[in-house]
């Protein structure tokens, strides 16, 4: 009887409001993931109060706030989330949903291992045009069994993540490899989140001590 | 005649969501050229409670405004104009949405919130009434005055049969 939009079990008819602040909150969380992208593997928590769409985490919602608009195509994965919060990230970030995820700018991924040979990872021309993926981990600390290395880190730091498929580390090696090309990854765990910039190499701790 | 039978399926099928798509177009249209003043007094006079919830913050921003100025062209970034936008939710469940001309953030906020709640079947008569039509009705004769006012500007130019001729 009501008017299309309003139906009420629609996902657009029951959005959920973004940021705040949108532009002080906006700029508070890049200022965050840029240092986060200077000290790899370093915890940062995102200080905005967000009410994210069923599927994504809180870090990931304002994430999305933050980088995504009209001209950066955004993969979401299908077993993250689902319409609701398609048409969130279409209201508030007004990005195109990228049906290819070679097409993609930016990407949210969940899971043990995201597949990281089905994003854009750039060219010698353009390494910057590598997709940039928010992978949503249920568990991320700086201790743990994996050791990073690599600029912005002075000697070595360690990072703790799950799940984490065995395979993981390979395919970042081979990431690594493309230098100057190949994906960045934010990782993020409900307000938290972590950078692994292309060039942070990670290893497994030889000595399987603590954790 | 043919065209009218072939496109009459189509519109009964669809003339339910048709309809309701019409009407909230135009009560939009009514709410986004109102007086913001205007708007203002009728919604104090409503007594409606007012308990939503910003989706997305009144704000402005500037469009670009498109036209075919030289009259034989291809279109024509003409300018800018600012537009002020919001969406909120009322109830939970009613998504109002508005753009108005200006840079007026409580206009667009009525307007959104008025849209919001015309989508409820049980508010929407007495809306109608009370806010939409008397806006349309000033709008009307703000349109008729202005056309008044440019018609006595109006020139008929005629030919006028030059001298010579009589010489």
């Amino acid at each position: 009887m009501s008017v299309q939009t309003a139906r009420p079990g629609d996902p657009s008819g029951l959005l959920r409001p973004g940021f705040a602040e949108p532009t002080l909150d906006a700029q508070r969380c890049f200022r965050i993931l840029l240092d986060a992208m200077a000290h790899p593997g370093r915890i940062a928590e995102l200080p905005v109060a967000i009410e994210p769409p069923p599927g994504l985490m809180a870090a990931s919602a304002a994430l999305c706030l933050t980088l995504l608009d009209a001209e950066t195509p955004f993969w979401l994965d299908p077993a993250a989330a689902g319409a609701e919060a398609a048409a969130w990230l279409r209201f508030h970030c007004g990005c195109p949903l990228a049906a290819d995820s070679r097409q993609a700018a930016f990407a949210l991924v969940a899971g043990t291992a995201p597949d990281l040979t089905r994003f854009a990872e750039g060219d010698d021309l353009a390494p910057e045009a590598s997709a940039t993926l928010i992978w949503q981990v249920e568990r991320l600390e700086e201790s743990g069994p994996l050791v990073l290395t690599g600029p912005g880190i002075e000697r070595k730091r360690a990072l703790g993540l799950a799940p984490l498929a065995e395979g993981f580390l390979e395919a970042w090696a081979a990431n690594g490899a493309l230098f100057p090309c190949g994906l960045d990854l934010v990782l993020v765990c409900g307000g938290r989140l972590a950078a692994l910039p292309r060039t942070t190499r990670i290893a497994r701790r030889e000595t399987d001590g603590e954790d | 005649m043919s065209d009218s039978t072939a496109s009459s399926p189509i519109a009964s099928s669809q003339a339910a969501p048709d309809l309701q798509q019409s009407l909230r177009r135009d009560w939009m249209s009514v709410l986004a050229r109102a007086e913001a003043a205007e708007l203002e007094r009728l919604w104090q006079a409503l007594d409606e409670p007012a308990g939503h919830r910003l989706l997305r913050r009144p704000e402005t921003g500037l469009v670009q405004l498109r036209g075919r100025i030289g009259g034989d062209g291809a279109p024509f970034n003409v300018g800018e104009a600012p537009v002020t936008r919001c969406s909120l939710v009322v109830e939970g469940e009613r998504v109002g949405h508005a753009y108005v001309l200006g840079r007026d953030l409580r206009h667009a906020e009525l307007a959104a919130l008025l849209d919001a709640l015309l989508q409820d079947p049980a508010r929407r008569p007495r809306l109608l009434e009370a806010v939409i039509e008397p806006l349309r009705t000033t709008q009307a004769a703000r349109r008729r005055a202005r056309r008044r006012a440019a018609e006595t500007t109006r020139v008929d130019f005629f030919t006028l049969v030059r001298g010579e001729a009589s010489k």
